[in-house]
């Protein structure tokens, strides 16, 4: 495992220029399978030591004192071009690990929040927190086989904002996950218009 | 394997000697680590195996992170300590968007060129 080619394709030698766009979502919603949809490499999956109050998260050092915890998150690797690498990372929901949010994922592009319609509630909180840290986010739903309740009623249900937008997606898709990305990379650069009043 | 992070939590903390920080480069998930020498003799063995997986091709810290299965904040230590010695440099992520700030245009556009692409 001290082989980064044990796992696909090696980063390019001109590589200068990475980003980050973090998926967000519940347990078993999706995360690590939209990440593996689109990565150029099998996912990885790495973590980070909190302490359980959340602060001196920086502190390696705290790990003696044993009053700590770990997150850990999934993650894979698109090459953009010869010096361009989007790094895709699956974060999970909870409570403990915003904590650790403008640590890992400060500077990300933006963020993908991805649904279970069956366990909506779980998304309300992540949605209130990426606006929280002012992080530009769509809502992805992933379609899992049950009810299929209509976008607008999925957004009513949200709360959505009706500038954020609001797609359904195949998580086990290439295609559809790529669709998922650049529909949030469009939403980006729509933001950059003046919001039109309604 | 067994990683840093499955080890004794006092062995995180001899590893980085005890030290929340170290002087050194800001490092971010994605900053990319350029290797290109062996670890000369002497080198701890946890540096050495950083210096192995960045020696033909750059990583970035997460990777390094899940192949040592070392906790990004520690890693980061250990990054520190080797760019200070200049055994390895660092790329950082230029692009990264500014707090509050939107990603400029220029960079989405080609983001999205690499997307179509796939």
């Amino acid at each position: 495992m001290d082989s980064t080619n044990s796992d696909g394709v090696p980063l390019r030698a001109t590589a200068r220029d990475a980003f980050k766009i973090v998926i967000v979502g519940g347990f078993g919603v999706g995360k690590t399978t939209m990440v593996g949809s689109v990565s150029e490499i099998r996912p990885l999956s790495t973590e980070e030591i909190m302490t359980r109050a959340g602060v001196g998260i920086d502190d390696p050092t705290a790990v003696a004192d044993k009053n700590t915890t770990t997150v850990a998150f999934d993650f894979g690797r698109i090459t953009l071009d010869a010096e361009r690498v989007l790094y895709l990372f699956g974060a999970p929901g909870q409570q403990r690990f915003w904590f650790l949010w403008d640590q890992l994922f400060g500077g990300s592009l933006g963020a993908v929040v991805l649904v279970d319609v069956r366990r909506l509630a779980e998304s309300f909180y992540a949605i209130d927190r990426l606006e929280h840290h002012g992080m530009p986010f769509i809502v992805a739903v992933n379609r899992f086989d049950g009810p299929r309740p209509p976008l607008d009623r999925v957004r009513a249900a949200l709360d959505l904002q009706p500038r954020v937008p609001l797609i359904e997606c195949d998580a086990r898709e290439r295609d559809s996950c790529k669709t998922v990305l650049i529909d949030l990379v469009e939403h980006l650069a729509s933001l950059h218009a003046p919001e039109t009043t309604p | 394997m067994s990683g840093l992070a499955r080890e004794d939590p006092d062995r995180l903390f001899v590893v980085t000697a005890g030290r929340a920080d170290a002087a050194g480069p800001v490092l971010d998930l994605v900053s990319l680590i350029v290797g290109g020498v062996d670890a000369p003799p002497g080198t701890p063995s946890e540096h050495a195996r950083i210096l192995r997986l960045c020696r033909y091709h750059p990583s970035s810290v997460a990777e390094l992170s899940a192949h040592l299965r070392t906790p990004v904040s520690v890693l980061k230590v250990l990054l520190r300590d080797l760019a200070r010695t200049g055994l390895v440099a660092v790329r950082a992520p230029e692009s990264a968007r500014a707090p509050d700030r939107l990603p400029d245009l220029e960079t989405l556009r080609q983001v999205l060129v690499g997307l179509h692409e796939l």
